[in-house]
């Protein structure tokens, strides 16, 4: 369903990678590696088509997703490196709005049910900046719960989260593919997802990396 | 057709177009002389002097085709940004952003001009008139889209930045101008009009002719030397520029 | 499609009533720099009647120079916008859900603040009503075409002076029909012509400056 080919990655005067290549189908994660800097993030910004690539095609049904525009990001879920969350909000209040933004609204007791499940039920009324780093994360993964879009791609969903919560976004994850849906995520530590099949890519190569931008 | 336009991108490309304005430039620095030259031959020496003005509207033969020059190239600029967004060539950004300064350059030679036209003509170094009024703002867009790009230091985004204002600026000239003229109207006691343009003789219709191509013939050759610096620069990595300068070595 | 809006507008006026402080923040610019213009060029009554539509007209032009960097920044800055930009609908209609939650946040004030700042200018009744519905009309277009500097400039060096480089001069259509609409009522012209010539520039500004603006935006996400 999502297909990369040739995809090429430039920063500045870097290319970061180039000629990379994979496919998901429905139940499938793509469980993205590699040390910083090494184009993770970027690739993912290419995935969502918030950056363009230098190079290659990404195609979902098999249309390319700069054509399919609006059709693709309808099914398509980005939690990104940030938790974009307000700071002046409350969690229910974050939780509320994203979905509304996202045009389809939650009523409360779902939302309340959704963080009662990430562990924040009692903060609900509590603004966001008194919040923990691990709970502001855990109130951006809340999201998740709810979610049913196909298409789920998470930078670094792991971070600052302690065991528990790890498990359950890992929980998560694995109930999303086990409903058929696609997972592209960013990791440094490796997580076993209950269900579906997890492939590996790893963005290590130091030559590609280090090769200087050779353009004809 | 379908021919035809995979040459013009061919040329789009800055490794092929570099060496190509590099044989263009040296010929338009020639026709520049040559119009210029001609131009202030005519408008010195054979231009008769003006009935009401003296010798002193001379300077007309600079003022006028810069302040053409500082609005065509706003609108050049536009049109390479306008393509830039559309086409995603590179050397679009590249053409708009090498314009830029020579349009303010432009725009500030008309508004310097202007003032010191107005000293012996009305008395006074500046004049509320609509269109130099105008020309000032203009220039402040000019000096915008040279900030813009300026404060991006990734030059691809600087380039679509820098192209959606040209676009938005070139939206908002007309409705400028016309805010400029109506408020120009209104307040007519506090300046003098410009529009009256003196009865003009021929000889001077040519020399100020001559001069505007001359300042034609500049900006392309200014424009073309610019755009050659970016590409280096810009492209300073790549095998065709290492070639280049090993080449030079 | 309204729905969106009306979810963006909720939204930004929820975060702006958390965070008060800026709102009046910038009204008190209004006030203090209206204020300074007496001081400067001296109280004679009729010379401030004179001067009292451009003065009040450049302060609001200055006063929402000062709200327009956050109007993307804050968003930028969490993630959001990235969330915004990725949604199904045109970013154009975020934009445009923005900007008139914008412009209640921070042009509105300055209109309600106006007729008493004309006071202290000795306006007549007359001129003040106009003063205040040029503004009324007239600040969306601020808010609109501001949106469009706001997104060239999100996260550039030195962003804030460079937005009121790029967006001051294309308020200069505003100014003018807006302080000449004042103009004209106290010349006794009639201001029929500006207000209607103004509230074109709004239109405009607020219904076509989205889409620029959705663009800049794309353009700083990449």
């Amino acid at each position: 369903m999502l297909e990369a080919s040739n995809l090429e990655c430039v920063r500045g005067e870097r290319r970061l990678f180039a000629d990379l290549s994979f496919r998901l189908e429905g139940g499938e994660m793509l469980a993205l590696q590699g040390r910083n800097g090494s184009g993770k993030t970027s690739l993912l910004r290419m995935l969502c088509g918030l950056t363009p690539a230098a190079s290659g095609e990404i195609r979902w049904r098999g249309r390319p997703i700069a054509q399919l525009g609006d059709e693709f990001r309808s099914e398509l879920c980005f939690l990104g490196h940030q938790n974009a969350i307000k700071e002046e909000l409350t969690p229910l209040e974050n939780i509320l709005s994203t979905a509304r933004l996202a045009q389809e609204p939650l009523d409360e007791d779902a939302a309340l049910a959704a963080l009662e499940l990430v562990g924040l039920l009692g903060r609900e009324d509590l603004a966001c900046r008194y919040l923990s780093q691990g709970q502001k994360r855990r109130a951006a993964l809340a999201r998740l719960v709810n979610e049913r879009r196909p298409l789920w791609v998470l930078d670094e969903p792991y971070v600052a989260l302690d065991k528990a919560a790890i498990e359950l976004v890992a929980g998560l994850v694995g109930a999303h593919l086990q409903r058929g849906g696609l997972a592209v995520l960013t990791t440094h530590q490796v997580v076993a997802v209950p269900a579906g099949r997890v492939r590996e890519l790893t963005l290590d190569d130091d030559d590609t990396a280090q090769q200087r931008l050779r353009a004809g | 057709m379908s021919n035809r336009l995979i040459n013009w991108f061919r040329y789009a490309s800055p490794q092929t177009f570099y060496p190509l304005a590099g044989r263009m430039i040296p010929w338009f620095w020639g026709l520049a002389a040559i119009f210029g030259v001609a131009g202030l031959g005519v408008g010195f020496l054979l231009a008769p002097a003006d009935a009401q003005q003296g010798e002193g509207y001379r300077i007309i033969f600079l003022h006028v085709p810069a302040s053409w020059m500082s609005m065509f190239i706003y609108l050049v600029m536009a049109f390479w940004a306008a393509t830039g967004l559309a086409f995603n060539t590179r050397l679009s950004g590249m053409m708009a952003s090498a314009l830029a300064p020579t349009g303010a350059l432009f725009a500030f030679l008309s508004l310097w001009t202007g003032a010191l036209w107005g000293k012996p003509m009305w008395g006074t170094w500046w004049v509320w008139d609509a269109r130099l009024t105008s020309e000032l703002i203009l220039l402040f867009l000019y000096i915008g889209f040279i900030a813009l790009q300026a404060a991006i230091d990734d030059p691809r985004r600087a380039d679509k930045a820098g192209a959606i204002l040209a676009l938005v600026g070139v939206v908002n000239i007309p409705i400028i101008y016309f805010s400029v003229q109506w408020w120009n109207t209104l307040h007519q006691g506090a300046s003098v009009s410009l529009t009256r343009a003196p009865s003009m003789a021929a000889m001077m219709l040519w020399g100020m002719l001559l001069c505007a191509l001359a300042c034609w013939m500049y900006s392309i050759a200014v424009a073309l030397m610019r755009v050659r610096v970016i590409m280096l620069e810009r492209e300073r990595h790549t095998d065709w520029v290492r070639a280049l300068l090993a080449g030079r070595e | 499609m309204l729905s969106l809006i009306g979810a963006v507008i909720g939204r930004d006026l929820r975060l702006a009533m958390r965070r008060q402080a800026d709102i009046v923040a910038a009204m008190f610019f209004f006030i203090i720099v209206v204020s300074l213009f007496p001081l400067g060029v001296g109280p004679e009554p009729e010379q401030l009647r004179r001067l009292a539509p451009g003065v009040l007209w450049v302060a609001a032009l200055l006063a929402t120079m000062l709200s327009l960097p956050r109007l993307f920044a804050d968003d930028h800055r969490d993630g959001t916008l990235e969330q915004l930009a990725l949604a199904p609908e045109p970013l154009a209609l975020i934009v445009l859900g923005k900007v008139i939650a914008h412009w209640l946040v921070a042009g509105l004030p300055l209109v309600v603040l106006a007729p008493v700042l004309g006071i202290q200018f000795d306006l007549a009744t007359d001129a003040l009503a106009v003063l205040t519905l040029s503004l009324l009309i007239g600040t969306p277009a601020l808010s609109g075409i501001g949106a469009i500097g706001a997104a060239l400039t999100l996260g550039v060096r030195g962003g804030g002076v460079l937005l009121s480089l790029l967006v001051l001069p294309l308020y200069i259509p505003v100014l003018i029909f807006g302080a000449g609409a004042v103009d004209a009522t106290v010349t006794g012209v009639g201001a029929q012509a500006h207000l209607s010539l103004l509230g074109a520039l709004a239109l405009g500004g607020v219904f076509f400056a989205p889409w620029p603006t959705a663009a800049a935006l794309r353009i700083a996400l990449e």
